[in-house]
């Protein structure tokens, strides 16, 4: 009986010490896969706003249409840009991984500065847009499309503003655990950003020029 | 006893390292290169569709327009956001994939129904159901 209950003691200990190891292999610090869930959840607010515009997308109310006031070349040179500061960000984490603080700041300043470029030709292409009266209030058409196009910009714009604050904390912390993390939530955002643009060149602009 | 402590230590400081992805989901050069390459090669070919018309038809252009952008998220998928079944457990998998659905849902849906809605209330419709009444 003594040696049954010591034995029952024992076991869950050993228990537990597998089953923490196992997490050790799977799953990681939490914030990774909890950053993770909430840009699902942000894929789903771009799910509403890709419905919108969906529906919307025919509604031009005697207004221009897409074939009058969509600007190809510009659009292009956005895509390239989003594709080269993805692959800049790649750098920067594999810069990141080999220890190097400068190299991985030196990436993510060029991210940051081609991330810069992408949301001016956005706002150059927006103020374009409104000099020639195409404006949010002109259809529905025009409302969807810069709210689609528009929440994307600013999703961008707060990805700059996180790489600025990550190059400080680099600068002044170096490469720890916990900017590791955040570079690695950063990367995470990034990509699922130019994930979202793939969704915006193909469904707003190339199928509208189709249309 | 302190020589046992210290090895467990020293493991539980692995463990961490480990466990705050030091090993995980960086992806490689390789991987990185490989996707970069596919995108270009699938961004390229819509927009060269487009802007020089080489097809003259609208729903094939369309067609490969989605077929490239789905095949191109899916490189991202892979290659950027390094979504597979190992990382994270597989639970990251698991919320990229019931996203998708509900993302497919959403869009698919709201896209029928306002079609079928738009389409039953035309105006012309409206009156033509109207002199049909008795």
């Amino acid at each position: 009986m003594e040696t049954m209950a010591q034995g029952e003691h024992v076991d869950p200990s050993t228990f537990y010490l597998v089953e923490q190891d196992d997490h050790g292999h799977g799953t990681g610090s939490p914030t990774v896969l909890g950053f993770w869930i909430y840009l699902m959840s942000d894929a789903l607010i771009f799910a509403a706003l890709f419905a919108t515009f969906g529906v919307l997308s025919t509604s031009y109310a005697g207004g221009p249409t897409p074939r009058e006031i969509f600007a190809l070349p510009l659009v292009a040179l956005n895509t390239a840009i989003l594709l080269f500061s993805s692959i800049t960000y790649g750098f920067a984490m594999l810069s990141m991984e080999r220890g190097r603080v400068r190299a991985t700041q030196g990436w993510l300043l060029l991210t940051g500065l081609l991330g810069a470029s992408f949301v001016g030709v956005e706002l150059y292409e927006f103020a374009e847009l409104i000099a020639e009266g195409a404006t949010p209030q002109r259809s529905g058409f025009l409302s969807g499309f810069f709210t689609l196009v528009g929440a994307h910009g600013l999703h961008v714009t707060a990805g700059i503003i996180w790489i600025g604050v990550m190059l400080v904390q680099l600068n002044q912390r170096g490469l720890h655990l916990e900017n590791k993390r955040r570079l690695m939530c950063l990367s995470m955002f990034w990509h699922f950003l130019d994930v979202i643009w793939i969704g915006v060149f193909s469904f707003v602009y190339l199928l509208g020029m189709v249309r | 006893m302190s020589a046992t402590s210290a090895v467990s230590d020293g493991a539980n400081l692995d463990a961490e390292l480990h466990a705050h992805g030091d090993t995980h989901g960086h992806g490689s050069m390789r991987s990185y290169m490989i996707g970069f390459g596919l995108s270009v090669v699938l961004t390229a070919i819509p927009f060269w569709l487009v802007m020089s018309d080489v097809l003259g038809n609208a729903t094939w252009t369309s067609v490969i327009i989605i077929a490239s952008a789905a095949a191109q998220i899916l490189v991202h998928t892979i290659c950027f956001l390094h979504v597979n079944t190992q990382a994270e457990g597989g639970w990251t998998l698991v919320a990229y994939v019931f996203t998708g659905v509900i993302l497919l849902i959403t869009i698919a849906g709201s896209l029928w129904i306002m079609y079928h809605l738009n389409t039953n209330m035309m105006p012309g419709m409206m009156t033509g159901q109207a002199a049909d009444m008795p």
